[in-house]
């Protein structure tokens, strides 16, 4: 007999019953519709035990790698404790390490973390100023390569939090931060497929984690980065960025200005026109699109129409308008 | 029928069809080709603009498991419900018609027989009054 625990609660699972028949029997409020499957409204994460391989059939590597799974398609062998996507997260306190403006807009924020956590470049944390207040930014720095998390925080008028952080947050000072969450990161594996990463303004720090950790571990197919600004103050680490063109043969970095005639060495357009200019077709290739959520969705949707497989499409769209 | 027995009817009923074509592979290999059909057909791409395209593939699987001969426990009235949205922005039988062209295309693409092909459309048309909640 195996045991389900859920919200503190341990059911023992039914001959034949299913991770999600077993809660909703319970009255545990889960969501769910399609019941075979299929639909994955009734996503969960194992946070002990792991889940059958079938429960995670058709979902994204990036998710199967943090033992997501379908409940009600979940028949468990072993023990199994299940959370919903939302509740898995814990508090943990950081403390600033460093704080060092790339430019006007957009500061890099080092922290050093109480306890370890265990993340993937490209995955994004929420960092608090109060208990009731706090905003996701993704995290640029490689574990095996960082000391500390880094954070690209662009300053948003009016921004309650990105405010604070460029004005008021000082070294040494500590926050609360939670994750880390998100499925936009590189999952090792298919070594030779090609990599499109494209990202505007502070999009880029998802982007500089996932390429670094690509490049680390080994991947060898040719990788793209588009970066894009209106003009080419916004265009940050390109220093860091060539210094990686000329050590890796196989990566290459577009910078892109949109509201300006492009400098030499620069693509004149946004990042993701230029990319789809230059590359025609997108079967077979792995696309990381982060940064504006306008600009994340329509290139979704045109590098999909362009023969990119939907599960090789990794979005993380950077939307400004989040809870209070 | 109870809506179990009925369940339990479709799935016996159509495990065969949804074994020949090859089952969830084969449902994978086809929402892809399917979803990009739907997607640049101008006939029909305003009904999927705005809509969060991953769970939209999700459904457009959904469907063409179901259509597939494959398990589901989708109801009629479920149909109903998950359209009527549509319904109200205008969503008929020419819409209908263009899916259920794609369907065939998919599956032509993918090289199956014309008689499964056959009876993949019929299951999906089975569903059209629902879909258009007539």
């Amino acid at each position: 007999m195996t045991n389900l625990k859920y919200g503190g609660d341990t059911y023992p699972l039914g001959k034949d019953q299913s991770v999600l028949d077993c809660l909703v029997e319970h009255g545990a409020p889960v969501p769910f519709s399609c019941r075979s499957g299929v639909c994955q409204t009734c996503l969960m994460r194992a946070v002990r035990g792991a889940p059958p391989e079938v429960s995670q059939q058709g979902l994204k590597d990036s998710l199967k790698l943090q033992n997501y799974f379908l409940a009600c398609v979940c028949h468990p062998v072993e023990d199994i404790e299940a959370a919903l996507p939302h509740e898995v997260l814990s508090s943990v306190p950081a403390t600033v390490a460093a704080l060092a403006p790339f430019n006007g807009e957009i500061m890099q924020v080092a922290l050093e973390c109480h306890e370890s956590l265990e993340y993937r470049p490209g995955q994004f944390i929420n960092l608090f100023r109060d208990p009731t207040l706090g905003r996701s930014y993704s995290l640029a720095s490689v574990p095996q390569q960082d000391e500390h998390l880094h954070l690209h925080v662009r300053r948003l008028p009016e921004g309650k939090v990105s405010t604070w952080i460029h004005e008021e947050l000082r070294t040494g000072q500590t926050v609360e931060i939670r994750g880390p969450s998100g499925d936009c990161f590189y999952v090792p594996g298919r070594p030779e497929q090609e990599i499109v990463l494209i990202g505007t303004g502070s999009g880029l720090a998802p982007l500089y984690g996932i390429l670094r950790d690509a490049l680390n571990r080994g991947h060898s197919g040719p990788i793209r980065l588009f970066h894009g600004s209106r003009n080419r103050e916004g265009l940050y680490l390109s220093g860091e960025l060539r210094d990686l063109v000329r050590e890796y043969s196989n990566f290459d970095y577009v910078p892109c200005v949109s509201g300006e005639e492009p400098a030499p060495g620069l693509a004149g357009g946004r990042a993701h026109e230029v990319a789809f200019r230059e590359i025609a077709d997108f079967r077979d290739k792995r696309l990381f699109l982060c940064g504006h959520p306008e600009m994340v969705s329509a290139a979704k949707k045109r590098a999909f129409l362009a023969g990119a497989a939907m599960k090789d499409i990794y979005a993380d769209p950077f939307n400004v308008n989040a809870a209070p | 029928m109870t809506e179990k027995k009925l369940a339990d009817w479709w799935t016996e009923s159509h495990a065969s069809l949804y074994a020949k074509l090859g089952g969830e592979a084969a449902v994978n290999a086809a929402v892809d080709i399917f979803y990009r059909k739907v997607l640049a057909d101008p006939r029909i791409n305003r009904f999927f603009e705005g809509v969060d395209m991953e769970k939209q593939a999700a459904k457009q699987k959904a469907f063409l498991t179901m259509a597939f001969g494959g398990p589901h426990n989708y109801t009629g009235m479920d149909m109903r419900r998950g359209h009527a949205h549509l319904v109200q922005q205008g969503l008929n039988d020419s819409h209908f018609d263009a899916v259920m062209e794609h369907l065939g295309a998919t599956m032509k693409e993918l090289n199956v027989p014309d008689e499964l092909i056959a009876q993949a459309a019929a299951i999906a048309e089975s569903t059209r009054n629902d879909v258009l909640g007539r």
